[in-house]
């Protein structure tokens, strides 16, 4: 099958990659560029493990193809924070034992600065439902959500 | 053990070791990993609930370009024969091959029947389209009253059921029968002044883990084959692979990758030896990701059951007996969580005459598996439902009429044991003096109350502290860390060695590394592997003070060692841990301890739930408006993760009570299978969940831990079902509650 040319920007860096028609933007992710930060968890949309910024929207990866990637400008975990410079978000998902497995994590914290950057002071109930999109079974989100509302305080107090 | 004692880290709320790997996307999962040279295995499955396989038919697919290797069950010479202790139960090994390839039939839609390592997922995937199966189709039965009737289609001509007083003489699907019992249960209804019977029905239900089952492996004939995969135990991984492959132990390493969740389900194997066997038979490595459907169709979710409770109380609230009848769903092999089931259900109560019976039953639905407290919320639900009626006929408050029956230290349990100091007492009045309980409930609103026991194991844990030059020490364990109990690892050898958390670094090592190491389940790990890391850390101390005292040529009686320096009673000097770990080659080698135990006394943690419910008349959607979940720890050691497995636990209980259910249609195929359909609880579902930690010391071990990644999945089921009634002004008997379900009761008047 012939593939084609894809060039695009991926936080920050300029990369090309060839991918076939049917490949997904998260499996180019994965498996070309090897950032395996953003997850697979059902490959449906249903779940936002490969929550993606695509142009500043919030998207789930698997539901966009890679060739969709082509002049685009993407956003994944890789580009937030580093293990010696976490962003607020990382640093709150920890004090807040925000994560048991940590596989949703890496969406969450992509989904959850997306809402911080849109709104820097949501509520509770704004919280809960921008983040409905990813789903975590250890946590019960209880500590998800203070993490991502102590984190918009932090932020809010810091600008 | 000591209690009222100082702790330095036990009981902090840490920043986990691991946590910095996991929030910047750069921790390793399974399907993470990859080799050079790799394919790609996918793998066939069955359309039809049941039939027979007349032939496979693979050589199209195997002329495929870039197709490197096919397998069928044909391929798998072990396994026929015996059972092996894995993860929380014996594993019968001819099962587990027919259920990770089918023989010569097909137990369940989505059953794998073969498998193709191709150059991509791609080109794997058309070639399983070019595989020849041919079905003999035959009757297949889904639900549980069916399989147990005597005209139902078997499953298995060789099942007979076990336990029953007359031998059978033909096969069934009930697999086994089992009975428990004390006291007089005839005498113990004749006291009683109410009696209320229910009968109830559950779903099977999902762990629902965000990662699907993956592994990469890499067969090597002459050397040692590699395994790396999502486990929750990768010595039983490397033991089910041995025994179904024929590979000695050795000659099999596991290599852990993180584990994104589990919840029991990842206690068991179904890509790794197909990947194994792909493997030898293409020469390059292969890895194998399953997608979300699959997970769902062929991977093990809890039993449905149908359950039966009969409570007999007095005017007083003395709860005279209790009897229980249960038949739980184990999919197409036996062993669904039964006998733990039995066991439990009345557990929370002193009560003298108790009698359970049970069936496992097997029929055309995919195998079950290990999920959280396996078998209890099932039997447990019916219990609390029909022991809250007890309360509303006698007109006493749900939690007197509890208190007044609790189990405690010394009550007599119908498995054998009396039970240890136990903290049930505790969570009751915890939950009696809560705000939430005190707390009215607004007009339309339902309030819901329930108990919940499960027993926690101990087992075997293999650890070591190795220290290094500089005086940091390496934690190497055999748990894998599913929760965070890295961090909980790291705060128990801190508070031994008496220095900083990072200067200890805790690492989950590979099956060569460490001898055997017990399946993270049962809430087993921080109390069982933390209790042979404090072992291990307890002999580094000794070493230490040893060394130190023959510096000083003093007795090591004649030195103490606290916060990490060495002191001289006898004199003035001092040594640090840091100092003498540098000079270690030099005063008898480098320093080490090490611990392999099997670790007993596992203290039972009971937890006491509170829910309060509304109700759309119209829709029949119920919102949890209030939630409270109140567990017994023994000993926090860090009250953020230990609130994090209630506060979890509470969630897929509560997912269970409201949503979640396999949907079958007529030809017995899964129509949920995804997480569109199969609705686990969303962040907009919920309210916070409130926590209590109650604190009964478990005298077995040294901080008085008790497991509690289990009970609190328990009481959700009829904290939610009786809340839910009682705003509807209905007794529930069938979860989930959804909508279609709560409205039709609404109607029904």
């Amino acid at each position: 099958m012939t593939k084609t040319h894809v060039t695009s920007t991926v936080n920050g860096d300029a990369v090309e990659f060839l991918c076939e028609p049917g490949d997904t933007l998260l499996d180019v992710l994965r498996n070309d560029l090897q950032m395996t930060g953003t997850k697979e968890g059902c490959g449906s949309g249903d779940c936002g493990a490969c929550s993606v910024m695509l142009n500043d929207r919030l998207v789930c990866a698997c539901l966009v193809l890679g060739v969709e990637a082509e002049g685009a400008d993407i956003g994944t975990i890789e580009g937030i924070g580093s293990n010696d410079r976490l962003h607020v978000l990382q640093e709150k998902f920890l004090e807040h034992a925000a994560l048991q497995c940590g596989i949703c994590t890496p969406g969450l914290i992509v989904a959850a600065k997306a809402l911080l950057d849109e709104n820097p002071d949501p509520t509770e109930e704004e919280t809960r439902y921008w983040l409905a999109g990813n789903l975590c079974r250890c946590t019960g989100y209880d500590k998800i959500i203070r993490a991502v509302m102590d984190a918009a305080e932090t932020m809010r107090e810091s600008a | 053990m000591s209690e009222a004692r100082d702790f330095k880290y036990i009981g902090q709320r840490t920043i986990r070791p691991d946590g910095a790997d996991k929030v910047t996307g750069r921790a390793n999962y399974a399907a993470d990993f990859a080799l050079p040279g790799m394919i790609w295995g996918k793998i066939l499955r069955s359309p039809h609930a049941h039939a027979k396989v007349l032939s496979i038919d693979t050589s199209k697919a195997e002329a495929r370009p870039g197709v490197y290797a096919v397998a069928t069950h044909a391929d798998f010479p072990g396994g026929e024969g015996g059972s092996i202790e894995a993860g929380e139960s014996a594993v019968n090994l001819r099962d587990l091959s027919r259920n990770i390839l089918a023989d010569d039939k097909v137990l369940y839609a989505g059953h794998a029947v073969a498998a193709v390592a191709a150059v991509s997922e791609r080109v794997a995937e058309e070639a399983l389209e070019l595989i020849e199966v041919s079905y003999e189709v035959l009757p297949h039965v889904m639900e549980i009253d069916d399989a147990m009737q005597a005209d139902a289609p078997v499953l298995h001509e060789d099942m007979f059921t076990k336990g029953l007083e007359e031998e059978p003489d033909k096969p069934s699907n009930v697999a086994t029968r089992t009975e428990l019992k004390m006291g007089d249960i005839e005498a113990g209804f004749a006291e009683a002044d109410v009696i209320v019977e229910r009968e109830f029905k559950v779903s099977r239900a999902h762990q629902g883990y965000i990662e699907p089952h993956a592994c990469t492996v890499r067969f090597d004939e002459n050397g040692q084959s590699l395994i790396w995969c999502s486990t929750q135990g990768h010595f039983d991984v490397r033991a089910l692979n041995s025994q179904l492959l024929g590979i000695e132990l050795s000659r099999l390493k596991v290599i852990p990758a993180e584990i994104g969740g589990g919840f029991g389900g990842k206690t068991t194997v179904y890509l790794e030896p197909i990947a194994l066997m792909l493997s030898r038979k293409s020469g390059k490595p292969v890895k194998m990701v399953m997608d979300r459907d699959e997970v769902f169709m062929a991977t093990g979710p809890t039993s449905a059951a149908n359950v039966k409770a009969k409570v007999g109380a007095k005017k007083d609230g003395t709860i005279t007996a209790m009897q229980g009848w249960m038949a739980y769903d184990a999919g197409a092999f036996a062993g669904s969580p039964m006998m733990p089931g039995v066991m439990t259900m009345f557990t929370p109560y002193d009560c003298p005459n108790v009698l359970v019976e049970g069936y496992d039953v097997v029929l055309n639905r995919s195998k079950t598996a290990a999920y959280r407290a396996p078998g209890a919320p099932q039997s447990e639900f019916a219990a609390e439902m029909v022991v809250n009626e007890v309360a509303e006929q006698l007109g006493m408050d749900p939690i007197e009429l509890r208190l007044q029956n609790a189990a405690k230290e010394g009550t007599q349990t119908i498995y054998g044991p009396k039970l240890k100091r136990v903290g049930l007492v505790e969570c009751l009045e915890a939950a009696k003096n809560s705000p939430h309980y005190q707390a009215a409930l607004a007009a339309g609103q339902g309030r819901g109350i329930a108990a919940g026991f499960w027993f926690n194991i101990g087992g075997s844990s293999s650890v070591t502290v190795n220290m290094h030059s500089d005086g940091t020490g390496s934690i190497i364990e055999g748990s894998p860390d599913i929760g965070g109990s890295r961090a909980s690892m790291q705060m128990m050898v801190a508070e031994v060695l008496g220095i900083p958390l990072d200067r200890l670094k805790p690492i989950v090592a590979d099956t060569d590394t460490l001898p055997y190491n017990g399946t993270t389940g049962g809430s087993r790990t921080t109390f069982a592997t933390g209790m042979a890391l404090i072992e291990a850390a307890e002999k580094v101390v000794e070493e230490v003070k040893a060394r130190a005292a023959a510096l000083w040529n003093v007795t090591a009686e004649q030195v103490e060692y606290a916060d990490g320096v060495v002191r001289n009673l006898a004199g003035e000097e001092s040594i640090s841990l840091a100092e003498v770990c540098k000079s270690a080659a030099q005063t008898g080698g480098e320093i080490s301890g090490s611990a392999n135990i099997n670790a007993r006394g596992a203290g039972p943690s009971f937890a006491v739930h509170l829910c309060d419910v509304e109700v759309d008349q119209e829709t029949g959607k119920v919102d949890v408006t209030r939630y409270t979940a109140i567990q017994d720890a023994g000993k926090a050691i860090h009250p953020g993760y230990v609130e994090g497995q209630y506060q979890g636990g509470a969630v897929q209980g509560i997912g269970w009570a409201l949503n979640e259910e396999y949907v079958y249609n007529e030809q017995g195929q899964m129509d949920n299978a995804g997480f569109l359909d199969y609705r686990v609880p969303l962040a907009s579902d919920l309210p916070m969940i409130e926590t209590v930690v109650v604190e009964v010391p478990n005298a077995f071990h040294p901080y008085g831990v008790r497991g509690v990644g289990e009970s609190g999945i328990i009481p959700p089921l009829a904290a939610v079902g009786w809340a839910v009634g009682n705003a509807i002004d209905r007794k529930v008997e069938e979860l989930p509650c959804s909508p279609p379900r709560v409205l039709s009761m609404i109607q029904s008047g």
